[in-house]
C-alpha cells in the first residue's frame, strides 16, 4: 500500500513549477483538443490535475509492485528462450501493469494515442520508477525511442508505429559495437538498398544493447559504401515481427541485472529508413541520445532516493553505543550531505526537463506552422539551455547517485555488504549510470563548451538577478562570490589557449558551475518553499569547499605540469 | 455475445492499517481516522467481471453501491478500471442498515436496473467480515449463487463455469445465469486504474457532488452524459419502508469491547523441555489454547 508519488512530497513541489504554466499551454495548443479527446484537458488546472493523478498512478503501482518485485528481478534476470528474450516474472508483472495503466505512451500526441504529457511529467514518472527499479525503468523508458521516432519519421511510419509504443510494445536503441562504443562514428553494421524492391536490409553485429529484443528498433548503419565517418551513417526503424535478427547473448552484468542487455546479429534484417540518409549520427541519434541522457539524470535521482531512504532508515534503526547510529555527528553529516546532494540531483533535473520541454513543443509546432520572430528566439534560448544543461545533468546526477550509494552502504556497515539490504542492489545498480549514454568523461566534453561560450554564466546572471526575499540574501552573496571565483579559474585556463590544457581541467571548471547552478537553483525552491533551505546551507558549504579546492588546484598548475601526468 | 454485468461494491474503512485511534470511546470505528477505501475483494469482483468484458464483445460492467454520498468515490474507481457505468444508492432511509437491510435495498435497485446477467461481489466486506450480503441478495432475488469464486472459466449457452476456492481444494462449478457469485481475496488482483479513463471519469460527479461545486464549476455534463453518475434516493427505487435501515435491520449491537492488550512486557523463553512445557501449561490455563 505504498505511493512512490504521494509519499514524497518534494515530486508535486516540482511538478507545480511556475514554468509550468508555457509549458502546459503550448504543449495543449490552447487545449485544442478538448472537444476532440474525452481525455483531453480543458484549462492548465484540469492538465495539472490530470498529471498529478496518473503520477498517482505510477506512484501507486511502483509502491505496491515494483519496488517488492526488484530484489526477485535482480536475482532472476532475463534470459533467451528460443531466440527471444523472456524477462523475469517480476520484469513481466511490472510491464503489464504499467501498460494496463497506460503509461506506455506517455509524451506522444493524443492522435498517436498517447497521453501527450509535457516532458516534466514524463521524467517524474522515471524519477518514481527508478527509485523502485532502477533497472526495470530502462525497458519502460526506451519509450524515448518513440519521441524521436515522432521527431523524425515520416506520417506513414508515425501512424504505423508510434500507437504500437502507445499500447505498450517496447523499443530499444541499437547504437553501440564491439569496436563503438564512445566513438559512434565508427559503426560497421551495414545498411544496403536492395535495387530489386526498394527496401534496406542490415547485416552486422550491436553489443551492449538494453531491451535489444524490443519490438521496435531504432539502428544506427553504415548507408553509405565507402565511408569511415559519421557522415555515411543513417538511422532505420527494425520491427521485430520480421524475425531477422539472432540474439547471441545477454550480458552478465553487475547492477540493473533485470534489464536484458544483447548481443545482437542482423542477418539481412529488413528495415525502413527514417528520416534522411546520412544524417542519423550526426543529427538523430543526437537527439536520441539527448532524450536518454535526461532518462539517466531521472534514473540518478530515483537511485539517490533510494540509497538516500535506505540510509535514513537503518541509521535511525541501527543502535551502537547505546544509541541510534544517526545521532553521531559522523553519520548525521553523510546524511545531511547526502540530502542535499539529492535535492540538487532532483531540482536541476526538472529544471532541464523544463528547457527540453518548451523547445521541443516548439519544435512540434514548428510542423504545424511558421513560428513568429519572438517564439522562435524563445525556442532558440530554450534550446540552448536544453543543449547545456542536459550533459551537466547527467554527469552531476550519476556520479552523485553513485556518492550517495555509497555512503548509504557505508552507514549501513557490514549489513550493507550482504545482500539483505536493499543498498547492495541499489550500489550495484548505480554503478552503470556514469558510463551509459556517454560516460561522465564525455559529459565533460560536451559541457565544456557550456564554459567555454559563457553559457552557465549567462545563466547564473539571471538567477542572480531574479527575486529573493531578503532573509535569503546571505545565500545569494555565497554564490556570489562562487561566481567570482569560477570566473577567474575559467580565465586562468582559457587564456593558456591550449586544448589539452583546457581538457585537462575540463572536468573541474564544469563541476564548479555544476555546484553554483545547483546552488541557484535550491536557493530558488527555498523562495517557494521554505522545506529546502536546510539542503541550501548543506549544499552551499558543500559547493564553496568543492569550489575553492579546484580554484587552487587550478591557480597552481602551469601548463608544464600536464608532464607530471602523460603517459 | 454481450453480457450484461453488475458488481456490488462497497466503500469501507481501511482497518487494514489500524493505529491505535482506530476506535472511539463508545466502541465504534472512528471512521475520520481511517482512509475510505474501495472494499479489497470487491476489487477482486470488479477485476472478474472486467475480464469477462475483455473476453465476450460488448459486455458492460455497472457498479452498484450503497453509502453516504462520498462513496461516489467508488463509482469512480470503478470507471477509471473499466468499468461502464454505476449507480449509487444513497438516502438516510438506508443508514444503519446491517446486511439483511442491505441486502434487501440492493435486491430492489437490482430490479430497477432489471437488465443483467450476473452479479459479482466481494466475498465480504473487512469492516464487517460477515458474508452475507452477496448470498442474501441472491435469495432476494431468487437467483442461483456460486461462493468462494476464484475464476470465472467460461460463459457459455446461458451457462457460466466457476472454479471455487474451498479450505481443502478447488471445485468447478457451472450454474444458469443469470446468478450471483462471491469472489475471494485469492482471485487475480485488480488493475490498475488506467491513465486515460481517469481522465475522461476524472469529472464524474453525482447530482449531489454537482450541486456542491462551486460557482465557476465548468459543467461538463450536458454535454458528456457519461459524466453523470446516477443517484438514487430511496424514492428512486420501489421498497417498503419497514424492511429498510434501522427498521429493517434485526442485528442489535449489545455491547462493544475494546480489546486492550494487557501485557506489555516481553518474556524470554529458551529452548529447554522445562521452558517449553511451563508455556504449554501457561496459555492452557488462561484458555488461550485448549
Amino acid at each position: 500500500m505504498a505511493n512512490f508519488f504521494t509519499d514524497n512530497p518534494d515530486l508535486l513541489f516540482h511538478l507545480q513549477h511556475p514554468l509550468m504554466k508555457k509549458i502546459v499551454a503550448l504543449k495543449e495548443r490552447d487545449f485544442a483538443d478538448k472537444d476532440k479527446f474525452d481525455y483531453a484537458p480543458l484549462d492548465f488546472e484540469d492538465a495539472m490535475d490530470s498529471y498529478e493523478k496518473v503520477l498517482e498512478i505510477v506512484g501507486e503501482i511502483c509502491g505496491d509492485i515494483v519496488a517488492p518485485n526488484a530484489e526477485g528481478v535482480d536475482a532472476a534476470g532475463p534470459q533467451i528462450v528460443n531466440n527471444e528474450v523472456v524477462y523475469a516474472p517480476g520484469t513481466q508483472e511490472n510491464l503489464d501493469a504499467l501498460v494496463k495503466a497506460g503509461l506506455m505512451g506517455i509524451t506522444l500526441p493524443r492522435k498517436y494515442e498517447g497521453l501527450n504529457f509535457p516532458i516534466v511529467p514524463y521524467i517524474m514518472a522515471a524519477d518514481i520508477v527508478s527509485r523502485a527499479d532502477a533497472g526495470f525503468v530502462n525497458i519502460w523508458g526506451l519509450q524515448d525511442c518513440a519521441e524521436t521516432i515522432n521527431e523524425f519519421a515520416d506520417e506513414d511510419q508515425k501512424a504505423r508505429f508510434l500507437p504500437r509504443i502507445s499500447n505498450g510494445e517496447t523499443a530499444a536503441m541499437d547504437l553501440t559495437e564491439p569496436d563503438a562504443g564512445s566513438d559512434l562514428q565508427a559503426v560497421q553494421l551495414k545498411a544496403t538498398l536492395n535495387e530489386k524492391d526498394g527496401k534496406w536490409y542490415l547485416n552486422g553485429v550491436k553489443r551492449f544493447i538494453t531491451n535489444g529484443d524490443g519490438h521496435v528498433s531504432l539502428v544506427l548503419a553504415r548507408s553509405e559504401e565507402g565511408t569511415s565517418d559519421g557522415r555515411g551513417l543513417s538511422m532505420f526503424i527494425y520491427d521485430r515481427n520480421h524475425k531477422a535478427v539472432t540474439i547471441r547473448r545477454i550480458e552478465n552484468k553487475m547492477g540493473i541485472k533485470g534489464s536484458p542487455t544483447c548481443e545482437l546479429v542482423f542477418k539481412n534484417a529488413p528495415a525502413e529508413l527514417v528520416g534522411d540518409r546520412k544524417l542519423g549520427l550526426i543529427k538523430y541519434v543526437m537527439a536520441l541520445m539527448n532524450g536518454a541522457r535526461l532518462g539517466i539524470g531521472a534514473q540518478s535521482v530515483g537511485l539517490s532516493e533510494a540509497a538516500y531512504r535506505e540510509a535514513v532508515a537503518y541509521a535511525d534503526e541501527r543502535k551502537q553505543f547505546g544509541k541510534a547510529i544517526v545521532q553521531f555527528p559522523a553519520v548525521y553529516e553523510m546524511l545531511a550531505n547526502m540530502k542535499a546532494k539529492l535535492d540538487a540531483s532532483r531540482t536541476l533535473l526538472y529544471e532541464t526537463s523544463r528547457y527540453v520541454d518548451v523547445y521541443k513543443t516548439y519544435m512540434h509546432i514548428a510542423e504545424e506552422r511558421s513560428l513568429t520572430k519572438e517564439e522562435r528566439a524563445d525556442m532558440k534560448y530554450y534550446q540552448r539551455l536544453a543543449d547545456f544543461f542536459t550533459p551537466l545533468l547527467k554527469g552531476m546526477t550519476s556520479e552523485y547517485c553513485n556518492q550517495l550509494a555509497y555512503d548509504s552502504l557505508q552507514i549501513h556497515g557490514g549489513s550493507g555488504f550482504m545482500k539483505d539490504y536493499p543498498i547492495e542492489r541499489i550500489y550495484r545498480d548505480a554503478r552503470i549510470t556514469t558510463i551509459y549514454e556517454g560516460t561522465t568523461q564525455l559529459q565533460v566534453v560536451a559541457a565544456i563548451r557550456g564554459v567555454t561560450t559563457g553559457a552557465y554564466l549567462a545563466r547564473i546572471r539571471e538567477f542572480e538577478e531574479m527575486f529573493i526575499k531578503p532573509e535569503l540574501h546571505g545565500f545569494r552573496r555565497i554564490l556570489i562570490g562562487m561566481t567570482e571565483e569560477y570566473e577567474k579559474a575559467v580565465k586562468q585556463v582559457v587564456e593558456i589557449k591550449d586544448n589539452e590544457y583546457l581538457d585537462f581541467h575540463a572536468r573541474r571548471l564544469v563541476e564548479m558551475a555544476g555546484h553554483i547552478i545547483m546552488g541557484y537553483l535550491l536557493l530558488l525552491d527555498t523562495e517557494r518553499d521554505d522545506r529546502f533551505r536546510s539542503s541550501t546551507e548543506v549544499y552551499l558549504r558543500y559547493g564553496r569547499a568543492e569550489n575553492k579546492a579546484r580554484a587552487a588546484y587550478i591557480a597552481e598548475f602551469s601548463i608544464d605540469d600536464l608532464g607530471f601526468f602523460k603517459p | 455475445m454481450g453480457l450484461k454485468i453488475i458488481v456490488l461494491a462497497k466503500q469501507v474503512p481501511d482497518t487494514r492499517n489500524v493505529g491505535k485511534d482506530a476506535m472511539k470511546a463508545d466502541g465504534t470505528v472512528n471512521r475520520a481516522a481511517l482512509a475510505a477505501i474501495f472494499n479489497p475483494e470487491d476489487l477482486n469482483a470488479l477485476e472478474q467481471a472486467l475480464r469477462l468484458k475483455d473476453k465476450y464483445k460488448d459486455s458492460t460492467v455497472t457498479l452498484l453501491t450503497m453509502g453516504p454520498g462520498r462513496a461516489a468515490d467508488i463509482i469512480r474507481e470503478g470507471l477509471f478500471r473499466g468499468a461502464d457505468n454505476g449507480f449509487l444508492l444513497t438516502d438516510r432511509a438506508f443508514a444503519g442498515s446491517d446486511t439483511l437491510a442491505t441486502s434487501y435495498a440492493l435486491a430492489c435497485a437490482i430490479r430497477k436496473i432489471a437488465d443483467y446477467d450476473l452479479i459479482i461481489a466481494g466475498r465480504q466486506a473487512i469492516d464487517g467480515d460477515t458474508a452475507q450480503v452477496g448470498p442474501q441478495v441472491a435469495e432476494k432475488l431468487h437467483l442461483p449463487q456460486v461462493t468462494y469464486a476464484e475464476e470465472v472459466l467460461k460463459v457459455e449457452k446461458g451457462k457460466i463455469t466457476i472454479k471455487r476456492r474451498l479450505e481443502r481444494g478447488v471445485e468447478t462449478v457451472e450454474t444458469p445465469l443469470p446468478s450471483v457469485i462471491t469472489v475471494n481475496s485469492s482471485a487475480p488482483p485488480c488493475r490498475p486504474r488506467a491513465a486515460k479513463l481517469l481522465m475522461k471519469y476524472k469529472h464524474a460527479l453525482t447530482i449531489s457532488e454537482r450541486h456542491a461545486k462551486a460557482e465557476d464549476y465548468i459543467d461538463l455534463s450536458a454535454d458528456r452524459p457519461y459524466l453523470n453518475i446516477q443517484e438514487w434516493s430511496v424514492n428512486d427505487v420501489e421498497t417498503d419502508a419497514k424492511w429498510l435501515g434501522l427498521s429493517g435491520s434485526p442485528t442489535k449491537v449489545k455491547s462493544i469491547e475494546n480489546v486492550v492488550f494487557q501485557a506489555k512486557e516481553a518474556k524470554v523463553l529458551t529452548t529447554s523441555d522445562a521452558d517449553v512445557e511451563g508455556l504449554v501449561k501457561e496459555l492452557m490455563a488462561n484458555h488461550t489454547i485448549g
